[in-house]
C-alpha cells in the first residue's frame, strides 16, 4: 500500500545546500545596530581569579562592555542541575576557574576584529592551584576540590541490584572480570556555535537565534538562570545548521551568556564560535572506568553481571548530565539475556571541560565494557567468542523482553541477525584473511560486537540518578512527548512543522513521505518547516533532535497529524461525493471514491471547503485544517520504586563483526573488513538511513582509532586544532558492508526505531576486540593509536598469537 | 602595489563569479568573512580558520584556494568563484551537484561547497580522474556527517560523466 513511505527517495533539503544557498546560524540577518562579542578563556586548568582590570579595554573606541563573572552573578542565576549538593555554574567563571579554555569574560564591540582586539587589554591575574586531571587521583580524600562546597569531587554514588548477583555469583562455574577504560572525545560538527541575542527592556524579555539542539528541556534551565518566565525567552532555531551529533545542545550556557550581555549592552549581541574554543571548552563525551565482571556457567552462559562505572563529568555537572551513565540504564545488560545485575554508578568531577551529550550517549562506554567482558569470558573458558554471543542473546521468543533493570525491548530476532551477518561466507573470509595474514606474521584480529540501540529516551531516565524517596519529593518525572502540527491554506497547500532540530539528518524529506502517504500527494507537494520557535510553534520538554528521537517520535507524531487530517478531509469529501467516509480514497492529488474512480474532487478543492465555505462541512465539524497530533507513548513510566527504569521506547540490535589488521612497522591499525548488521524495524527512507549508519560508522572508527582530548597531568589542553585532534579523512575511514532486517516495533504505529547512534555504539568495542584477538592482550586503550599499540606489541604476552611462519621482513 | 595602513580600511574590489564586485576591509579581514559578511556570499563557509577542514574552499583564477587562510586583500582583482556559481540561472544543478544528490553525498551540507569548489577545480584540470585521484584530492576536506562514501560514490560518477563541473 506504501506509495512513498519506504522509499529510497533523495532528499528535497540538497538542491538548497548544494547551491550555497542554506541559511545556517552565521548566514542570516542580524538586527540592526548588532554588536560582536569575543570571550576571553581561562589559560589554567585551576586557578583563582584575584583581578580583572577591563578599564584599558573599555577605552578603547567600539567596544561596548567587558562582561565579568561579577557581572553574570548579580543578574542571572547558576544553571539547575540534576543533583542535589549545589555545584554552582554560570555562563561565566566565578571567582575561580576550572578548566582551560573555560569562559572568564566577554568582551562586546562593534566587529569581532575589534572585540578580539580589546581583549588582549583586559588584565586578569589568576593564582594557580592544584588542578586534578585523573579521574581516579580525583576520588582520593587528598585531592583538590573542584567545588569545596561539595565537599567531594565523587559527587554522586548510586547502587542498583537487581535480581539475585550475589547469589549468582556465588553458585557460578567461574567469574571473569575486566577494567576499561574508556576515553573524551566529541563529535565536533564543522559548524560551530552562533548565538544572537537581543533584550527588549520593556517586556523585560530575551529573543534569541541560536543553532541550539535540544533537548529543549533545557530550555527551562536557561529561563531559570535568566531569571524570566520561559515565554519571556523566545528561542528561534535557524532553518539549516552545520552538524550536532549531541554537540549543540551544550551552546545553552552561551545563549545565556549572549543574552545577558545584550541586556548589559543594550545592543543586539552576537557571538560565533571558533574552532580553537570549540576543541577546548565545548563539550565533550565523559570518560569512564569501568570494572566489570560475570558470573558465568563453564558452557559460556552469563548468570549475572556487576558493573562499577566511574565517569568524569570534567569541572561541572550540566543538564541533563549524568545522563551518559543513566540512559542506557534499564538496558545495562545489553542484547544479552541476564537477570541478575548489580551496578555501581559514580559521578566524578575533575579538571577538564564539562561532559555532555554526544551522539551515543553512554552506549560507547557501557559496550566497550560489556562486548570486551564477553570476549574475555570466550578466553578465559576456551570458547569461541560467537558462541559466547549466541549462548546468551535474547531470544526471540521472548519479546516483548523486559531486561533485569527494567527496560521493555520492544522487538528483535537476534540470534537470527547474527546468522545473517556471519553467513554467506562472511566469517569464513574474514578467517581465512586472518589466517594468511598470521602466517605472514602480520597480527591480525576478529572482534564482534552486539549491541542493542536505544530510541527516543524516557524524559524520567535521569531521575533514577537519585533515591526512590528523593523522587518523590519533586513527583514523578517520565514519558517523552513529541509534536507536529499539518496545515493546510485555503489553496490546499500543506505545510508541516515538528519539535525536531534541523542538524543535517533529512527530516525535511522523512516527514514529506510521511504525510504525502496519507494524504495522497507529492513529496514535493509538502512544505516542511523546521526552524523552530519556542514563542509560536508546538514543543515540550523532549524537542529537539537527540537519542534517536525523530523515528520513534517526531515522526510518529506527524503521522497522527497527517492521519487526522486525512480522516477529516474524508469526512468533508464524502457528504461532497455523496459517499461513505469509508469509500473515501486519496491518490494522486484528488479525493474521491473507491468504488467509482470518476466520482472525485481536486486535493484542493476538497480542503478549500474548510477556508471558504464552512456552511458545506459536516453537521458540527470546525473550519480550517490545522492539526496537531501529540504522540506520548505508553509504556515510559516513571523509575519503579526498585529503580526500574524502562529508559527508551525502541530498541534496535546491531550486530559487528571485523577484522583487523596491525602493521609490524607502522603499528597502525588496519580494519580489513568491517560488517554491520542492523534492525531498526521498519525504514521510513533507506537512503537516508544508509546515510545514518554510515556516518555513525565513521565517528565510531574516529573514536576507536583516532580522537582523544588529551590533557596534560596539569590540566593543559593538547587537543587544540584539528591538526592535534585527529578527525579521520577519507583515508582513514574504511569500507562497511551494511546489513538490514526489519523486525517492527509493535510499540509505535510506524514500527520505526532509532538508527543514528548504533555504530557510535558498537565500532569502537568491535575494534578493540580485534586489536585484542590479534595481539592476545586484554588491555585495550582506545583510541587505538600506532604509540599505544607499540607499546601493548612491545608487551603482549609471548605466547599468541602463534605465528607458524614468519614472513619475509 | 597599494600600500594600507594596518588599522586602515580600504576598498577592495574584484570579480565574484563574474560580477564586479566591492568593499571595505582592513588589510588583515580573511577572504572568508569578507566574503560572507562583507559582501552576503553566504554559501562559503567557515569551519576551523586554521586550513585543515577545507569547508572555506573557493576558487581564486580558478585554482582552489582556502578562503580562511586567504586576506581578502589578496584577492584584490582576481576572479573568485564560489558555490553560489555551480547551478544555472534556473537553479538547475550541474552535474557534481546532480551526483551528490543522487549518492546522498551531503547530510548538513556545511563541508559540501568546500569539496564540491575543490572538485570544480580538480575536475576542470583532470577530466578522467581514477577513484584513488579522487580520495587524495577529497583528503583535504573534513566531513562529519557523512562518512565520506556517499561523496566517493558522487565524485567518482561526476569524474565518469566525462564533464562533472558543467
Ligand atoms: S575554515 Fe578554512 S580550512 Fe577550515
Ligand atoms: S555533510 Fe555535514 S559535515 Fe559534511
Amino acid at each position: 500500500m506504501s506509495q512513498v513511505l519506504g522509499k529510497p527517495l533523495l532528499r528535497k533539503e540538497d538542491p538548497v545546500l548544494l547551491s550555497g544557498r542554506g541559511r545556517y546560524a552565521d548566514d542570516l540577518p542580524v538586527p540592526n545596530g548588532t554588536v560582536h562579542a569575543h570571550i576571553i578563556r581561562s589559560p589554567h586548568a585551576h586557578a583563582t581569579i584575584l583581578r580583572i582590570d577591563a578599564s584599558a579595554a573599555l577605552a578603547e573606541a567600539g567596544v561596548w562592555a567587558v562582561v565579568t563573572g561579577e557581572d553574570v552573578r548579580r543578574i542571572s542565576d547558576p544553571f539547575l542541575i540534576a543533583l542535589k549538593p549545589q555545584i554552582n555554574q554560570w555562563s561565566l567563571a566565578v571567582e575561580r576557574v576550572r578548566y582551560f579554555g573555560e569562559p572568564v569574560a566577554l568582551v562586546v564591540a562593534d566587529t569581532r576584529y575589534l572585540a578580539e582586539d580589546a581583549a588582549e587589554l583586559v588584565q586578569i591575574d589568576y593564582e594557580p592551584l592544584p588542578a586534578v586531571v585523573d579521574l581516579e587521583a580525583a576520588r582520593s580524600p587528598s585531592a583538590p576540590l573542584l567545588h569545596p562546597e561539595a565537599r567531594t569531587n565523587e559527587i554522586s554514588v548510586r547502587r542498583f541490584s537487581y535480581g539475585d548477583p550475589k547469589g549468582a555469583f556465588e553458585g557460578a562455574d567461574a567469574r571473569v572480570a575486566l577494567t576499561l577504560d574508556y576515553p573524551r572525545n566529541s563529535f565536533t560538527p564543522i559548524e560551530c556555535y552562533v548565538v544572537v541575542a537581543e533584550y527588549r527592556p520593556h517586556e523585560k524579555s530575551y529573543d534569541v537565534l541560536a543553532n541550539f539542539q535540544g533537548p529543549f528541556s533545557t530550555h527551562a534551565v536557561m529561563a531559570r538562570a535568566l531569571r524570566v518566565p520561559g515565554t519571556k525567552l523566545r528561542l528561534r532555531i535557524p532553518p539549516d545548521s552545520g552538524g550536532s551529533f549531541g554537540i549543540k545542545l551544550s551552546i545553552f550556557p552561551y545563549i545565556v551568556l549572549a543574552a545577558l550581555a545584550a541586556r548589559i549592552t543594550g545592543r543586539p549581541v552576537k557571538w560565533v564560535e571558533d574552532r580553537a574554543e570549540h576543541l577546548a571548552a565545548a563539550s565533550s563525551g565523559p570518560n569512564r572506568i569501568t570494572e566489570i565482571e560475570a558470573a558465568v556457567r563453564k558452557d559460556g552462559r552469563i548468570l549475572a553481571l556487576r558493573l562499577d562505572q566511574i565517569e568524569d563529568y570534567g569541572a561541572f555537572l550540566r543538564a541533563p548530565m549524568p545522563g551518559p551513565l543513566y540512559r542506557m540504564h534499564g538496558a545495562v545488560t545489553g542484547a544479552y539475556d541476564i537477570a541478575n545485575v548489580e551496578v555501581t554508578n559514580r559521578v566524578v568531577l575533575t579538571n577538564k571541560m564539562p561532559a555532555s551529550l554526544i551522539r551515543g550517549f553512554g552506549g560507547p562506554q557501557l559496550y566497550m565494557a560489556l562486548e570486551r567482558l564477553v570476549q574475555r569470558i570466550a578466553i578465559e573458558l576456551h570458547l569461541d567468542p560467537l558462541e559466547v554471543i549466541k549462548r546468551n542473546v535474547i531470544a526471540r521468543e521472548k519479546f516483548p523482553y523486559k531486561a533485569a533493570a527494567g527496560a521493555l525491548y520492544d522487538s528483535g530476532d537476534y540470534l537470527r541477525a547474527v546468522e545473517l551477518a556471519v553467513g554467506n561466507g562472511r566469517l569464513e573470509d574474514l578467517k581465512r584473511r586472518r589466517d594468511v595474514a598470521r602466517a605472514a606474521g602480520r597480527p591480525y584480529g576478529i572482534g564482534f560486537a552486539a549491541i542493542v540501540e536505544p530510541g527516543m529516551s524516557n524524559m524520567g531516565y535521569l531521575s533514577t540518578l537519585l533515591t526512590a524517596e528523593a523522587r518523590d519529593k519533586p513527583g514523578p518525572k517520565n514519558g517523552a512527548i513529541s509534536m507536529a502540527t499539518l496545515n493546510i491554506d485555503p489553496l490546499g497547500a500543506v505545510s508541516l512543522t515538528a519539535d525536531v532540530t534541523v542538524q543535517g539528518q533529512g527530516h525535511a524529506t522523512v516527514l514529506s513521505q510521511i504525510v504525502a502517504e496519507q494524504l495522497g500527494l507529492k513529496v514535493g507537494d509538502i512544505t516542511v518547516i523546521l526552524e523552530l520557535d519556542t514563542l509560536k510553534d508546538e514543543w515540550s520538554i523532549a524537542a529537539g533532535t537527540y537519542s534517536c528521537r525523530f523515528s520513534p517520535g517526531a515522526a510518529v507524531a506527524a503521522h497522527l497529524a497527517a492521519v487526522r487530517m486525512r480522516d477529516k478531509l474524508a469526512e468533508i469529501a464524502a457528504k461532497q461525493l455523496n459517499i461513505l467516509p469509508d469509500d473515501v480514497e486519496f491518490a494522486d492529488g484528488m479525493i474521491g471514491s473507491r468504488n467509482n474512480p470518476d466520482n472525485a474532487l481536486p486535493f484542493g478543492r476538497v480542503a478549500g471547503t474548510a477556508h471558504w465555505s464552512p456552511v458545506m462541512l459536516p453537521e458540527g465539524m470546525p473550519p480550517g485544517l490545522r492539526e496537531t497530533a501529540v504522540w506520548s507513548p505508553p509504556g515510559l513510566e516513571p523509575p519503579s520504586s526498585e529503580d526500574r527504569v524502562n529508559t527508551s521506547l525502541t530498541y534496535g540490535f546491531v550486530f559487528d563483526m571485523c577484522g583487523v589488521e596491525i602493521d609490524p612497522l607502522t603499528f597502525e591499525a588496519r580494519v580489513d573488513r568491517y560488517v554491520s548488521m542492523h534492525d531498526a524495524g521498519r525504514l521510513l527512507n533507506p537512503l537516508i538511513a544508509m546515510g545514518q549508519m554510515r556516518g555513525s560508522f565513521a565517528q565510531g572508527i574516529a573514536a576507536a582509532l583516532y580522537e582523544e582530548f588529551v590533557y596534560d597531568e596539569n590540566g593543559a589542553f593538547l587537543s587544540g586544532t584539528f591538526a592535534d585532534y585527529l578527525v579521520p579523512t577519507v583515508g582513514e575511514i574504511p569500507p562497511v558492508e551494511i546489513l538490514h532486517m526489519e523486525t517492527p516495533s509493535p510499540f509505535t504505529p510506524l514500527g520505526a526505531k532509532g538508527i543514528a547512534e548504533g555504530n557510535c555504539m558498537s565500532v569502537p568495542a568491535c575494534i578493540a576486540n580485534a586489536i585484542a584477538d590479534a595481539l592476545g592482550v586484554k588491555d585495550v586503550r582506545l583510541p587505538a593509536t600506532p604509540r599505544r599499540l607499540h607499546a601493548l606489541m612491545a608487551a603482549a604476552e609471548p605466547k599468541r598469537p602463534p605465528p607458524t611462519s614468519r614472513g619475509g621482513r | 602595489m597599494r600600500r594600507v595602513n594596518p588599522d586602515e580600511r580600504a576598498k577592495i574590489a574584484f570579480w565574484l563569479n563574474g560580477r564586479r564586485v566591492s568593499g571595505e576591509a582592513e588589510p588583515r579581514m580573511l577572504l572568508t568573512d569578507f566574503l560572507r559578511h562583507v559582501l552576503g556570499a553566504t554559501g562559503t563557509h567557515v569551519g576551523c580558520e586554521h586550513g585543515i577542514c577545507g569547508s572555506c574552499t573557493v576558487l581564486i583564477d580558478g585554482v582552489a584556494q582556502r578562503g580562511c587562510l586567504t586576506l581578502a586583500a589578496q584577492a584584490e582583482e582576481r576572479a573568485v568563484t564560489t558555490v553560489e556559481s555551480l547551478a544555472g540561472a534556473d537553479g538547475a544543478l550541474n552535474a557534481l551537484q546532480t551526483a551528490f544528490q543522487k549518492h546522498h553525498a551531503l547530510q548538513c551540507g556545511f563541508c559540501t561547497p568546500g569539496i564540491l569548489m575543490s572538485f570544480t577545480d580538480y575536475f576542470a584540470r583532470n577530466p578522467n580522474a581514477s577513484e584513488a585521484d579522487i580520495r587524495a584530492v577529497l583528503g583535504g576536506h573534513l566531513c562529519r556527517c557523512t562518512g565520506y562514501a556517499g561523496i566517493v560514490e558522487a565524485l567518482v560518477e561526476a569524474s565518469r560523466s566525462g564533464n562533472p563541473a558543467a
